[in-house]
């Protein structure tokens, strides 16, 4: 064999020109910018809105671009089941708004009170008139705790209520109602609106956890626990709805099908739920409120909604592979607000936001956009503290896993938990810097 | 996966860790690897009595580092659950052997200045 003779200098120089080499490939944005005045405005600075305007200044040179927001946490919302569940504190979800945002945008931290469409102005609370070429809706959606009769957000924590949905310290009281349930026992209600909803695998979520936790525990025979579905499904997904309920099975959770909660009494720890049968009230020791969803109240008053779906819910009206409003061609919708099947999530939010940086950028340049979304929206299924199901769907409930073959979707794996656990708050922060 | 380039991979890291400490990671990384093969071209051969000592800390270095990722994620030996949960584990217990078997292999060369004429 040869014997490597290499002096210390020849060395060295051979791994300076080998770290030179490696720096030459670092990948960056090789895309030229497009030069443009025009005014982009966008209403929500959450995820959506955050991760199309750190895209937007790295393709855009010369745009105004201004984001109104009036919130001044951001929330990474996939983490407050972890919250809800005592496996991470509340401050785990909470960053400011303005951490995120590049310095050459303009943040107006107020809310908007009116959008007009023809003559493409945002009015802001305060009444400052915005004017855009470009107008991109993506200001999330709104809890509607009052449609719950009986229910109000200061009861979260005590006497078995949770709420995880309404925030950090709603998700962190959630947890002391469900711990204390999980020691003392009864019967656990753990519900879902019959409206279209963020992440409509939390719910579940919640259930498995709590279920598990106990089991750890060692109360596990000291609970009931069921889970009360909005309609004959417990996924809207069939293949994953299956799977889900023979977990259930496998977990001893009482699925209750077309149970919508409608009222609750607190003191008598009852909830009335509607049913096809009618009303139908049950007791419980812990009960897991999840309110009905809808588009912000801008949005609706400002004629974007579909006039003929969602009536009740008030969803932009926009197309569902280009999410640009059907009948307004400067409007896009994005995230939560937007009127499609599916993607009321922040995988769906990474999915989309190519699509609407590409829209608003065709529409500059004059180009026929060519990204379309096609209603991708990802769910890793915790079903007990140490595995989960990657779940992966489109628009047509066709499963689409990112690793065929090698992470099976409906397979709780470590994996799968591992990947919640360490890249996706990862993957989420550097989506919202526009880098994935 | 939309866009899983290494651009991605990148930034995910960086998030992970924070810029600074992923940053700090890479380099040292580096520099035990760039020391690993100094000492190994300096010495022109490879020492069996170092390299015995490297292999006997082995297993502590795969049971350190499948310690260290079961507390970081709050889970245990019994929610491995398929064929890639096996191969990962295995991965990350493989990673951690090769790891520290280098940096002990590294530092005793380096810190035995003069290395014995081995036959």
């Amino acid at each position: 064999m040869t014997k490597l003779t290499a002096t210390r200098r020849q060395f060295f120089g051979l791994a300076a020109g080998g770290a030179a080499a490696a720096a030459l490939a670092a990948p960056g944005d090789v895309r030229a910018q497009v030069a443009t005045k025009a005014r982009i405005v966008i209403i929500g600075a959450g995820a959506g809105g955050t991760a199309l305007a750190n895209r937007l200044v790295t393709r855009l040179d010369g745009a105004e671009i201004t984001l109104i927001d009036p919130r001044v946490e951001h929330l990474y919302q996939p983490g407050l089941s972890l919250v809800a569940a005592g496996l991470k504190p509340a401050n785990y979800v909470v960053t400011k708004t303005t951490d995120w945002l590049p310095d050459t945008v303009t943040l107006i931290a107020e809310a908007a009170a009116e959008i007009d469409p023809d003559a493409k102005t945002v009015t802001t609370a305060s009444g400052q008139s915005v004017a855009y070429d470009f107008l991109v809706v993506a200001p999330g959606l709104v809890l509607d705790h009052d449609a719950i009769e009986g229910f109000s957000l200061d009861m979260v924590g005590q006497n078995g209520i949770g709420a995880l949905y309404a925030g950090p310290q709603y998700a962190a009281a959630t947890w002391k109602a469900a711990q204390a349930y999980t020691e003392t026992g009864g019967v656990g209600l753990f519900t879902r609106p019959a409206t279209e909803m963020k992440c409509a695998g939390a719910p579940l979520k919640h259930t498995f956890l709590i279920e598990d936790i106990a089991r750890t525990a060692g109360t596990r025979g000291k609970l009931d626990v069921h889970y009360m579905a909005n309609n004959n499904s417990l996924f809207g997904v069939p293949i994953v709805s299956e799977k889900v309920r023979m977990l259930f099975g496998d977990r001893g959770i009482t699925p209750a099908y077309s149970h919508v909660l409608r009222a609750i009494d607190a003191g008598a720890k009852t909830a009335t739920f509607d049913t096809p049968d009618g009303d139908v009230t049950r007791d419980y020791d812990y009960i897991h409120v999840i309110p009905p969803q809808r588009a912000p109240e801008v949005i609706r008053q400002s004629g974007l909604s579909w006039a003929d779906k969602w009536t009740d819910q008030g969803w932009v009206e926009c197309d569902m592979a280009s999410l640009r409003h059907l009948r307004y061609d400067t409007i896009w919708a994005l995230g939560d607000v937007a009127g499609v099947p599916k993607g009321k999530t922040a995988a769906s939010v990474k999915w989309q936001v190519p699509v609407v940086e590409d829209g608003i950028l065709a529409a500059i340049e004059g180009r026929e956009a060519t990204e379309t979304y096609d209603g991708y929206t990802s769910c890793p299924m915790i079903t007990r503290v140490g595995r989960a199901m990657l779940v992966e769907f489109d628009y047509h409930n066709n499963l689409v896993p990112s690793f065929p073959g090698i992470i099976a979707p409906l397979e709780e794996l470590w994996i799968s938990w591992l990947m919640k656990e360490v890249a996706l708050k990862a993957t989420y922060n550097a989506m919202l810097r526009g880098r994935a | 996966m939309k866009d899983l380039t290494f651009g991605t991979i990148l930034a995910v890291f960086e998030e992970i860790f924070g810029i600074g400490l992923f940053w700090a990671m890479v380099v040292v990384a580096a520099l035990v690897t760039m020391a690993y093969l100094y000492v190994l071209i300096r010495d022109h051969s490879i020492s069996w009595r170092k390299f015995l000592l490297a292999q006997l800390s082995m297993p502590i270095g795969a049971i350190a580092a499948v310690w260290f990722v079961l507390v970081m994620t709050s889970s245990k030996l019994t929610d491995l659950g398929g064929p890639v949960d096996v191969i990962v584990f295995l991965g990350i217990a493989a990673a951690g052997a090769v790891g520290i078997a280098i940096l002990v292999y590294t530092a005793q060369s380096l810190v035995m200045r003069q290395p014995k004429s081995e036959p």
